[in-house]
């Protein structure tokens, strides 16, 4: 089963990890490369990127009279951003459950856990079962 | 000479593969190596046969160039020292790993039952049971299975490499199971190969039509299994069951895979042959002495199978086959299905009452199949509004697109 595990930054992440001391950005970068390597390994990565940040955002929204409508971010209405995604193909929900909490404890500040919130979602794309 | 067909290669390769790597592995028992070394010779077969025709002995000619592989693997480093390993834990005893087939039975097929019961080892989860079968039994490429599941190449390939590691890590890789583990040990090859043939039957249509192909595939490797071990009624069960599953699916589907329920299947496209064939199997099969699930679910594919129309089903025997299978298994899929026979011979209500002595069972909590299920019978039964409101329950909880959307539609039409 495909899960996607979507990482919401909160908005005052993106200042605390950017000013974070350079080995402390060092040892995040590391521990998160360590266990996307692990995943590949594993056969269970199907896919992952990070995001740029949301000043590079844009909103795009149709509308009923006129051309689109584009908002340039960051959105000061939103809390949290998405900052980046893993797809994975694993066996069950709770090991989708898990690889999402070692990645939610990835170091930041002096080694300290970040504790970034991880959405976990099924994806739609199962067969469905006999009717 | 004129090239053969590309499909005509492909089914020969299939056929050949479990056989060229039983042979390679009669000389060489190194299972990793042997498995990547067939894998390549299958590949080179597959690019140099499709422009200069098949060659005389292709079994041999595979078994040739793997093995030519084998050894220059054995030159690099990586291989000589796992070969070493290997070594130091393994016995050269050729009785146990190559033990005489028995009367009637040919080396060749021996060692696909062989292959099969290896790849269904205990030690690996499903997912790579059934990687690692597809690959090392049916003969696909690394590249085929990884499009069927819908993930990297590099990712498939990882989970392959990872399976044979742990197979090794079991010790002794090539022999055949103990007396006293053998029905256990093909129960499990049962269920993978049942498994495949899901994962294949579920879709039919657009861009998952690769996947469609894993159904042939499963049943391709089941009636092997068949051949090798007539007598075994679970094995023949299973066969049957994907027979008569599989033939209804020209009719499971719409247009734009819209999903279409058994009771409004225009059964004019059901396959007659299969139905034929699966029924022959499971009437010879059904046996007091040795009666299992398998067979349960076959017998009760082949009563809707041979109704004319929804409403000649014969419920009342369904129902009873429920019974049996639910006196056997201890699934909650089942007991929901028995929900359903109940109601269709002694009303809604009834079903409804099996539903709710369901809802404690913790594995169908925030399942969609029980709200679905529900749903039917609530309609059934003129509860407008409560069906309306478990189609949409169910339509939420569901991973499937085109379930959803039938779901949805369910709720919509009862709504309007």
């Amino acid at each position: 089963m495909k899960y996607m595990l979507l990482m919401q930054r909160p908005r005052s992440g993106y200042e605390e990890i950017r000013s974070m001391a350079p080995e402390d950005m060092k040892a995040h970068g590391e521990y998160m490369q360590a266990l996307d390597e692990e995943l590949r390994k594993s056969g269970e990565h199907v896919d992952g990127q990070g995001l740029t940040g949301p000043e590079q955002a844009t909103i795009v929204q149709a509308q009923n009279d006129g051309p689109p409508t584009i908002t340039d971010g960051p959105f000061p209405e939103a809390k949290e951003f998405l900052a980046g995604y893993w797809i994975l193909d694993v066996e069950t929900r709770e090991r989708a459950s898990e690889i999402a909490a070692r990645a939610s404890a990835a170091p930041g500040r002096e080694g300290a856990p970040i504790n970034t919130p991880f959405e976990v979602r099924p994806l739609m794309s199962e067969p469905p079962d006999e009717m | 000479m004129t090239p053969p067909s590309d499909a005509a290669v492909e089914s020969l390769l299939r056929e050949l593969a479990p056989q060229v790597l039983g042979a390679v592995l009669r000389r060489q028992r190194d299972f990793h190596a042997a498995e990547d070394a067939v894998q390549e010779a299958l590949l080179a077969a597959a690019r140099q046969w499709r422009e200069s025709g098949v060659p005389e002995n292709p079994r041999g000619w595979l078994i040739q160039v793997a093995d030519r592989r084998m050894v220059d693997q054995v030159r690099s480093d990586e291989a000589r020292r796992r070969r070493e390993e290997l070594a130091a834990t393994q016995t050269a005893d050729d009785e146990r790993t190559a033990p005489d087939p028995g009367p009637g039975v040919s080396r060749d097929r021996d060692d696909s039952l062989r292959l099969l019961l290896l790849c269904c080892h205990p030690a690996l989860t499903s997912g790579s049971a059934i990687a690692l079968t597809l690959r090392a039994v049916g003969g696909l490429t690394t590249a085929e299975i990884a499009n069927a599941f819908m993930v990297p190449e590099a990712t498939m390939a990882q989970r392959i490499s990872r399976a044979k590691h742990r197979i090794e890590a079991s010790g002794a890789p090539f022999r055949l199971p103990a007396e006293g583990e053998w029905q256990g040990r093909l129960r499990a090859v049962l269920q993978v190969l049942y498994l495949i043939f899901n994962e294949g039957y579920a879709t039919s249509t657009g861009p998952d039509l690769q996947r469609a192909e894993l159904a042939g595939e499963a049943i391709r490797l089941t009636r092997a299994v068949h051949r090798q071990l007539p007598d075994d009624a679970e094995v023949a069960g299973l066969l049957a069951l994907m027979l008569l599953t599989d033939a209804r699916r020209a009719a499971r589907t719409g247009p734009e895979g819209k999903l279409i329920p058994l009771a409004e299947q225009d059964r004019g496209k059901w396959d007659r042959k299969a139905i034929g064939e699966g029924v022959a199997l499971i009437t010879r099969a059904l046996s007091p002495d040795s009666i299992g699930p398998y067979q349960l679910q076959a017998a009760i594919a082949a009563v809707h199978d041979e109704a004319e129309r929804a409403d000649d089903t014969d419920w009342r025997q369904i129902l009873a086959l429920y019974g049996l299978l639910e006196a056997i298994t201890d699934n909650p899929m089942v007991r929901l299905n028995h929900a359903i026979a109940a109601a269709m011979v002694h009303g809604p209500p009834v079903g409804l009452r099996l539903l709710d002595a369901l809802d404690d069972d913790r594995r169908l909590a925030g399942h969609h199949r029980l709200a679905a299920v529900r749903a039917h019978l609530l309609e059934m039964d003129g509860e407008r509004e409560a069906a309306i409101e478990c189609y949409r329950a169910a339509a939420r909880l569901t991973a499937s697109i085109p379930e959803e959307r039938y779901l949805a539609m369910r709720a919509a039409r009862l709504a309007g």
